[in-house]
């Protein structure tokens, strides 16, 4: 067991190494000169300061060597400054909370409606509860996610009211709770697929036909036999799914205008802001990467046929 | 993800047998291949027939969007008149007009032509780019297979929304080209690891092993003996994968990254719309409308071929 857990941290170790390495790669290739764009591209600027700026960014060294200075100040911790001066990580400090909140808000929507909705279509396998559930999650899968956002929107913030339309004024929950509907409903609806798939076929196992000849309550046989077995993919899944809400979501909070981790990329994407974007992205990576490998290592532990391979 | 087609096989008419004539003499692949006779069984579906339908005519739309959106009179998505911007529908004009005064129904046909285009493109290249290096990866194994491996690792490392926005954003592009490339560089290593899994498991078969003892070279086997029996899971994932794409693509252009003015998009229309949804709700709906039946109408002919050439999933 330590072997291959120590196998799966290098393996992690490896594409995080790859993965922030690309990221820089493309950030870099980001057009236009940041210390230009800080003055509009005026040329206002001092050649004396101009040269200091590039001096203190690292603008002048070669990709490898910006790359190699970043990854020793990502070890210390330091996640560097914007081109206003502002360290990133101060930037992800305040805007955390905000997608945390969003993506803890998502998650528990997927499991608190996805299992029930998954678990209620499989013990209703062929009847219009199954069909109407597996419809809607088709929907869901089908409708881009923007449509489904503003729809929402007009819907629920405009007409009706329940909800405000944008922002976060109202705090949690009321702010949040339109926007991780939205956020959630892709991963909630997979999760409800998950949840009857894997109940149907567990309902069809031998042990369960054996609980039933035993003659126990059928109650007993749902819960203790059948859902307990049927819950490891789900598990899996809302633990990889996990990984990705806290990631921020760029074009939900975009539409609801959050100020989160996604917003904040987007901002410094269009404002040419290359220490944000590197800094958020490589730390989204590495939550994304932190989430896989616990569900690897949970795997290994539930299912050991997976350890030896 | 899981099958949503357990439930309708009670819908499914008892599979006809082989029609007299056709396809006589030609041995049968077995179950990995699609043979003659799954494709009659799948045209013949209505889960297929429906969406397969409406996916022809969006074809025919983004290949002759003239005729169809000339269809009540005024076919020009670009005769546009700012005197008439954001009237509702009327005589010829089912739609009403956009913002600039563009009769909104000819823009809505011809906003389907970029959606199909890329996901044609973006699709075909990566099933073919899959394909090669999944065989390659899955034949040879060793130090390629591995290297290949940890790429792909690299590519899952990554959301794909964050990655497209900021490499559109670095191409500095928004073109067709850029769009689908971009997309396409985030749907090969899915692909290919389906691909690769599909060839190690058709590599072991008996009749592999056969030809290599006849003599056949290594690129005979790959292309004559394991591509045809190891193609099938990859081409289901592809067909699933055609309405995300298109999805996708309208979410990049709606955040203002992907395809832009005047090139005639849903996507733009609707990065447009999101402004004067208040006032003018009709531009946010028809091209919503069009991009959702598209996008499921893709999803559900996906949905149906995974159900004929994986009968695992039934």
């Amino acid at each position: 067991m330590t072997r291959y857990i120590l196998l799966r941290v290098l393996l992690a170790l490896s594409v995080a190494l790859g993965a922030t390495f690309l990221i820089f790669l493309v950030v870099f290739a980001l057009p236009g000169d940041p210390i230009q764009a800080l003055t509009g591209g005026q040329h206002v600027m001092s050649a004396s300061v101009e040269a200091a700026l590039r001096e203190r960014y690292h603008l002048n060294d070669s990709l490898p060597v910006q790359y190699l200075k970043y990854m020793g100040g990502l070890l210390q911790g330091d996640l560097g400054e914007d081109f206003t001066g502002r360290p990133v990580s101060a930037i992800i400090a305040e805007s955390w909370p905000t997608t945390a909140k969003l993506g803890l808000t998502a998650f528990a929507l997927e499991i608190v409606v996805g299992i029930p909705l998954g678990l209620w279509a499989g013990l209703r396998k062929g009847r219009p509860v199954d069909y109407t559930v597996l419809g809607g999650t088709i929907l869901a899968f089908a409708v881009p996610i923007f449509v489904i956002g503003y729809t929402a929107q007009i819907l629920f913030g405009i007409n009706l009211g329940w909800f405000p339309v944008a922002g976060t004024e109202e705090g949690w929950p009321t702010s949040y709770i339109l926007p991780a509907l939205v956020l959630g409903i892709l991963g909630l609806a997979t999760t409800a697929r998950l949840m009857r798939t894997s109940l149907v076929e567990t309902l069809s196992a031998d042990f369960i036909r054996t609980a039933i000849a035993k003659g126990l309550p059928r109650r007993r046989i749902i819960v203790n036999h059948a859902m307990r077995n049927s819950l490891i993919p789900v598990v899996t899944y809302l633990a990889i799914d996990l990984g990705g809400l806290l990631g921020g979501a760029v074009i939900i909070e975009g539409i609801f205008n959050i100020p989160g981790l996604g917003f904040q990329i987007f901002e410094g994407i269009k404002q040419q802001n290359g220490p944000v974007v590197v800094g958020i992205s490589t730390l989204l990576v590495l939550i994304f990467l932190a989430a896989n490998l616990v569900v690897d290592v949970i795997y290994g532990v539930l299912d050991p046929r997976i350890r030896y391979e | 993800m899981s099958d949503p087609t357990t439930t309708m096989a009670s819908e499914r008419t008892p599979e006809p047998g082989p029609p007299a004539g056709a396809g006589s003499g030609r041995p049968s692949r077995g179950s990995v291949s699609p043979t003659r006779q799954m494709l009659l069984d799948l045209v013949t579906r209505p889960r297929f027939a429906v969406p397969g339908t409406l996916v022809l005519l969006l074809a025919v739309i983004a290949a002759f969007p003239g005729p169809i959106a000339g269809f009540f009179g005024h076919g020009d998505p670009l005769a546009c008149d700012l005197n008439r911007s954001g009237l509702p529908a009327g005589e010829g004009h089912p739609f009403g007009f956009d913002i600039q005064g563009c009769d909104l129904y000819a823009q809505v046909i011809y906003g389907a032509r970029p959606s199909i285009t890329i996901a044609i493109v973006v699709t075909v290249t990566s099933t073919l780019v899959a394909m090669a290096l999944g065989l390659v990866a899955g034949y040879y194994g060793g130090i390629i297979d591995t290297i290949l491996g940890r790429g792909i690792d690299v590519f899952y490392g990554f959301p794909f929304m964050l990655a497209a926005i900021v490499i559109l954003t670095a191409l500095g592009s928004h073109g067709i080209w850029a769009v689908s490339g971009t997309m396409a560089a985030f749907c090969w290593p899915t692909m290919t690891r389906v691909m690769r899994a599909s060839v190690l498991a058709t590599r072991k078969l008996d009749y592999v092993k056969a030809a290599r003892a006849l003599g056949a070279s290594d690129l005979r086997i790959m292309v004559r003996h394991i591509l045809p029996n190891a193609f099938a899971p990859v081409l289901v994932l592809a067909s699933l994968t055609v309405g995300g794409i298109i999805a996708g693509e309208a979410s990049l252009t709606y955040l203002g990254v992907g395809l832009r003015a005047p090139t005639i998009s849903w996507g733009v229309q609707l990065n447009t719309a999101q402004s004067y949804f208040n006032s003018n709700p009709s531009l946010l709906i028809y091209p919503s409308l069009f991009l959702c039946v598209t996008v499921l109408s893709f999803v559900l002919v996906g949905d149906a071929v995974r159900d004929i050439l994986d009968p695992k999933s039934r």
